[in-house]
């Protein structure tokens, strides 16, 4: 089976943002980055169905400038045979631009299944996946917390609010992954040195004219926070006082 | 004066209360463009225009309502087609979808098959000039952006609870219509809708949310927090992931980064630490109250009332306390 898993290089969120002097992103100055969480358990989904059915080819594609070759490395590390990078000087917050450039990479590779995370953890879009499948005409599922291909079908399971849904689809599909499928593993010390034989394609791309754009970017008013009313049962009538009185909750 | 299009959401044919906060929203977008109809679309197995009278109360001029004996479940090709089709003859200022797991499915395939950017998971809107402009949290909602939507229409989805449903009753114009693709021809084809225990509160609508966390120390030990629950009458119970992964609670009732967003009146994290991924998902709650034994737990830090102690004895103690207030 020949896959293909979209994979964005992200901020590691275990931080304090600080807002950039632009005023409209944030300030990049000592955060770390890596694979965004959910694209990690897109490529080891692809990893294992690579694994079970003992043969297959995955691609993973990053648009992005050339730093986005870090994360394109750790996931060939994991196991992924060959990135493609699709060079842009920026990132741009309108998905549409994005998968604008994802489909006609995608559209004539061949693959039977092509994976992309259920949201990239910094801009929470949740549209990169759905929109490069119409772009392509595919079926897609997104968000998928379960996923069982075989026989050229697929059935997924999504999480509702308080429910769940089974949907079948036929291959070559779209999905996108939710956590509770797959852990991503670490790279082997064996991986990381193969990693760097694998092939990493950099091909250049334009995006188009954007319709979604960031005006400002603020943190959030800080909660005041910290208030300890006491310790065990004893503070629990002045915590009803509070909530009746102060907070106006109860 | 703009038309706006409202995407009314129904589960097992009735609708959600995300539907009429979509539809409150397109009537707050259309009488910011000075005053237009808002269309609302209502789609499912026959009997679901049952429902349209209850959106006009909410302020939707037209319903349009498709009804399909192969769609009680929902079909995302099919809802999608039949969406974009209505929007691009309609020529909307905006199409207001919710931020729930099916609006989220839903919005970007329609936004793509018009060719047209979106705004995902907005928590604000106004519209300026030719663009609406968005609040938008991002980075675990650590940051918020204000983003600039310019294209016509306007595509978005709301995060659920960022607008109050609000009455603007009319009687409205029922439009019947055929689906857009014919369900027997979609690719994707929905099996099975699993619901859990539907008598309970449901995360995203209840105002108060008690939750736990692994200082519970054992799934028995819930019962405290449905006790709670009970006591306050309109409280839900959710769970950190901790709890969800070792199967003490339902995967369902996670919060957090990869669970629910939340925003209730009155969150109550008990034996929760309060990692950022569970913070990420209740961080916009309007009061929290933290209960932990660790009086360094980082929940403290963002809870507005702490109390330093074992849950397990500070809960019957306070659900006491709440019977009594209700009383
Ligand atoms: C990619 C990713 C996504 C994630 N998504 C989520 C998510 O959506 N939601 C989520 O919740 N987590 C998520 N997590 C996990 C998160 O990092 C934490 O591991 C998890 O939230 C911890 O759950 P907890 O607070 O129940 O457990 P712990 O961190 O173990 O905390 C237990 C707390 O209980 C206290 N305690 C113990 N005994 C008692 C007692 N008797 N009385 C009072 N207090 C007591 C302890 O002091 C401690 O603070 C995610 C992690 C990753 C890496
Ligand atoms: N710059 C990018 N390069 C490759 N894939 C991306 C990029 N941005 C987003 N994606 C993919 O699209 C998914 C959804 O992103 P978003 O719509 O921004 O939440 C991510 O989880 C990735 O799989």
């Amino acid at each position: 089976m020949k896959m293909a898993v979209c994979i964005k290089r992200v901020a590691d969120m275990e931080t304090r943002f600080r807002i950039a002097a632009d005023g409209r992103s944030v300030d990049q100055a000592g955060l770390k980055f890596d694979i965004s969480d959910f694209d990690g358990y897109a490529v080891e989904v692809a990893l294992q169905i690579k694994e079970k059915e003992g043969q297959g080819d995955i691609t993973v594609l990053s648009l992005g400038p050339d730093i986005v070759q870090e994360q394109l490395r750790k996931a060939l590390s994991m196991g992924a045979d060959r990135a493609v990078q699709l060079k842009t000087d920026q990132v741009p917050f309108d998905g549409l631009l994005i998968a604008r450039v994802l489909a006609d990479a995608l559209r004539d590779g061949g693959y039977d299944l092509i994976l992309f995370g259920r949201m990239a953890i910094d801009s929470s879009n949740q549209t990169v996946g759905p929109m490069t499948a119409e772009l392509l005409d595919l079926p897609c599922i997104t968000a998928a917390s379960g996923l069982d291909i075989a026989n050229g079908r697929g059935t997924a399971r999504r999480e509702l609010e308080g429910a769940a849904e089974l949907l079948e689809f036929p291959l070559p599909a779209v999905v996108t992954i939710d956590e509770g499928i797959a852990r991503p593993r670490l790279p082997s010390l064996k991986g990381i040195m193969g990693a760097k034989k694998k092939p990493l394609e950099v091909k250049p791309v334009s995006l188009g004219e954007p319709h979604l754009t960031v005006k400002s970017m603020e943190l959030p008013p800080e909660r005041t926070g910290g208030r300890i009313l006491g310790e065990g049962p004893a503070a629990v009538p002045e915590l009803v006082r509070l909530l009746q009185t102060e907070a106006k909750v109860l | 004066m703009a038309n706006t299009f409202a995407f009314a959401e129904t589960r097992g044919g009735t609708l959600r209360k995300v539907a009429l906060e979509a539809v409150t929203a397109a009537r707050q977008i259309a009488d910011a463009t000075g005053g237009g109809e808002v269309h609302a679309l209502l789609v499912g197995a026959p009997g679901v225009a049952t429902q349209a009278e209850r959106l006009g109360q909410y302020g939707a001029d037209v319903v349009i309502v498709v009804e399909n004996a192969a769609l009680a479940l929902y079909s995302p090709e099919v809802v999608a087609a039949t969406a974009a089709e209505r929007i691009r003859t309609g020529g909307y200022r905006a199409a207001v979808f919710s931020a729930s797991a099916q609006g989220k499915d839903l919005a970007p395939r329609v936004a793509a098959k018009l060719g047209v950017s979106m705004a995902g998971d907005v928590t604000a809107f106004a519209v300026d000039g030719d663009s609406v402009v968005v609040k938008h949290p991002v980075n675990t909602g650590k940051v918020i952006a204000t983003l600039a939507l310019t294209g016509a229409p306007a595509v978005l989805t709301l995060r659920p609870g960022a607008v109050q449903a609000a009455e603007a009753a009319r009687t409205p114009r029922v439009e019947n219509a055929a689906p857009a693709l014919d369900p027997a021809a979609a690719r994707v084809v929905p099996k099975e809708l699993i619901t859990g225990n539907t008598a309970k509160l449901d995360l995203g609508e209840a105002p108060v949310i008690v939750s736990g966390g692994r200082g519970l120390r054992a799934p028995e030990n819930f019962k405290l927090l449905e006790d709670l629950a009970a006591a306050f009458g309109n409280a839900a119970v959710g769970a950190t992931r901790a709890v969800t992964d070792d199967g003490w609670r339902p995967h369902s009732d996670q919060i957090g980064q990869t669970g629910r967003l939340v925003s209730p009146d009155l969150y109550i994290a008990c034996g929760i630490s309060g990692a950022i991924q569970h913070l990420a998902g209740m961080r916009t709650s309007r009061t929290i109250v933290a209960v932990n034994k660790d009086r360094e737990a980082p929940i403290f830090k963002l809870a507005d009332y702490g109390i330093v102690g074992d849950v397990l004895e500070v809960l019957p103690a306070l659900t006491e306390a709440v019977k009594r207030v209700k009383r």
